[in-house]
């Protein structure tokens, strides 16, 4: 599933993985864009499966001229070595029949490079939160038990709110029903999530509760989040958003421009 | 989720489908879908010296191989390239999926993609498709086609159809600019393309895209020239933006003199009557 695109294979130890769930808003994906664009992160492999849909296009984080005609592929992984972390982008959507594959490739590679974590971006549908998850912070987070071993501090410190189990069949006091998780809109991570629990692997799953629409705002709320625990960028001074550098494939998210006759 | 006049609309996303997980598969489903996923895979049927070929264990020499998808793109090399008698129809790779139909006044020969070969220079082959692959289906296809040619020293040229609708670009196009070509290439192709490259944030798709993500992953020169249309269907206009790529098969293989407008016409499938709306 990985290949390299260096002459020699990139070394993950004990590195950092972050990635995003392709999720409501991709704003897992979104938030992802904005640090390998901020970090001027180095692409070294590409995750080759058949289970995304194919896309091709140019660099999307092209900064000059130079370097602007470099092929992408749907999913990609870069690395800031200095900072012991890598990325893994995903840029195309996961073919409906092969999304248990999917999980099963990225569980395997991330048991086999030796990552010391895994954070998952992802998001989930606002429409279906319930009364209590209206108020207060739209972010949530989840941890698998390994994890939480080495981090419990750290989560303790950060003060964020854990991702409620909802019951079954709410409004039925049934004993049986035990509340479960359930991420709606969240792609593969809930089964992501489940899969490394069973792995023993230690993920963190920071996720967002938000509608499709212009998610770049969103974007924001959920790399900032992260930053908070990761530390990525330090400059506490500056206006938190204004530290993030947009990448230049941000662009007409909307579509073309208006036609002048129009008007 | 609730509108204001009451009733319920169930939302979408752009990124995700809703798939229930806790579904459990009975025998009886399991096996209509190992079925349909059978019926799905890609077929590729070469003649007898090629399968022979391949079957002792050796790949097909290849030094360029062009691939046409789309009508326009497929017509433009037949009318430019394979109309001369130079060719052998050498295989071709068979796809079922949601969208084929026998399509009336067609063979399935026509339908399906089909490979040609040089007879003179059995390195250069020619691959139209004009059949609609599907999304996992893609994958499938463009591993099987490579996993049969050698790699060493093979250029890659794709051409492709595409809608101007696709197109994204900050000053609106008026209708006059379309139809126009744009490329990618990956990072292994050193030559130069024989276009503009595709400007940000537009993205290439379908059986171009999955060549091109083959192509770089493997470090083969390959590069993909869209051609950007206002028109549907098969169009001489359209067809006659793809001229510029003649001096990359030229190159490689001796052409013929370029057709007359009233040729390229006879490749423009005529009244395929499925609708008179616009008439």
């Amino acid at each position: 599933m990985f290949v390299s695109s260096q002459d020699s294979p990139p070394v993950f130890k004990d590195f950092t993985l972050v990635m995003p769930a392709v999720s409501v808003g991709n704003v897992g994906q979104l938030a992802v864009d904005l640090i390998v664009s901020t970090l001027n992160m180095r692409r070294v492999g590409y995750m080759h499966t058949d289970c995304l849909i194919p896309m091709a296009g140019n660099n999307p984080y092209s900064s000059c001229k130079e370097d602007a005609e470099e092929l992408h592929t749907p999913a990609e992984v870069y690395t800031a070595a200095e900072m012991k972390l890598a990325v893994l982008q995903i840029r195309a959507p996961i073919i409906q029949t092969r999304t248990k594959r999917f999980r099963q490739q990225l569980v395997s590679w991330i048991k086999a490079s030796g990552f010391s974590r895994t954070m998952v971006l992802s998001s989930s549908h606002a429409y279906q939160r319930d009364d209590l998850q209206l108020q207060g912070s739209p972010l949530r987070f989840l941890v698998t038990p390994s994890l939480l071993g080495v981090s419990a501090d750290a989560l303790k410190e950060l003060g964020w709110r854990e991702m409620e189990r909802t019951p079954a069949f709410p409004g039925l006091t049934d004993a049986e029903a035990e509340p479960r998780l359930c991420i709606p809109g969240g792609g593969i991570t809930k089964g992501l999530y489940s899969d490394s629990c069973a792995e023993d692997l230690r993920l963190a799953v920071l996720l967002l509760f938000c509608s499709e629409g212009d998610n770049i705002p969103d974007a924001f709320a959920l790399v900032n989040h992260l930053n908070d625990w990761l530390h990525l960028l330090d400059n506490q001074d500056q206006e938190p958003n204004s530290r993030w550098k947009i990448p230049t494939s941000w662009s007409l998210l909307f579509g073309s421009g208006i036609p002048p006759a129009l008007f | 989720m609730a509108t204001f006049f009451g009733e319920v609309l169930s939302v979408y996303s752009r990124a995700v489908e809703e798939e229930d997980e806790d579904f459990v598969e009975n025998e009886e489903d399991e096996e209509i879908r190992r079925e349909l996923e059978k019926k799905r895979e890609v077929n590729l049927l070469w003649n007898p010296e090629i399968s022979q070929l391949l079957a002792s264990g050796n790949k097909l020499q290849c030094s360029d191989f062009f691939l046409a998808v789309g009508h326009n793109a497929a017509s433009f090399l037949s009318a430019y390239v394979l109309s001369s008698s130079n060719w052998d129809a050498v295989g071709r790779a068979s796809v079922w999926n949601e969208r084929s139909r026998a399509v009336a006044g067609q063979s399935s020969e026509e339908s399906a993609c089909v490979f040609y070969r040089h007879k003179d220079i059995p390195s250069v082959l020619i691959c139209r498709v004009t059949c609609y692959i599907a999304e996992d289906q893609l994958f499938q296809w463009t591993e099987k086609v490579f996993d049969c040619v050698q790699h060493r020293g093979l250029n890659v040229t794709v051409l492709s159809d595409s809608s101007v609708a696709d197109y994204k670009t900050e000053n609106y196009l008026s209708s006059s600019s379309a139809p126009f070509l744009r490329s990618l290439h990956t990072a292994a192709f050193s030559d130069q393309p024989v276009c503009q490259s595709l400007e940000q944030p537009n993205i290439v798709t379908g059986l171009p895209a999955a060549v091109l993500n083959h192509c770089q992953v493997h470090c083969i020169a390959a590069a993909v020239y869209q051609c950007y249309s206002d028109v549907i269907g098969p169009d001489s206009v359209t067809m006659e933006t793809y001229m510029p790529v003649l001096t990359k098969l030229g190159k490689v293989m001796q052409l013929d003199q370029p057709p007359t407008t009233d040729v390229l016409r006879k490749f423009v499938r005529t009244t395929d009557i499925q609708s008179n709306l616009y008439i």
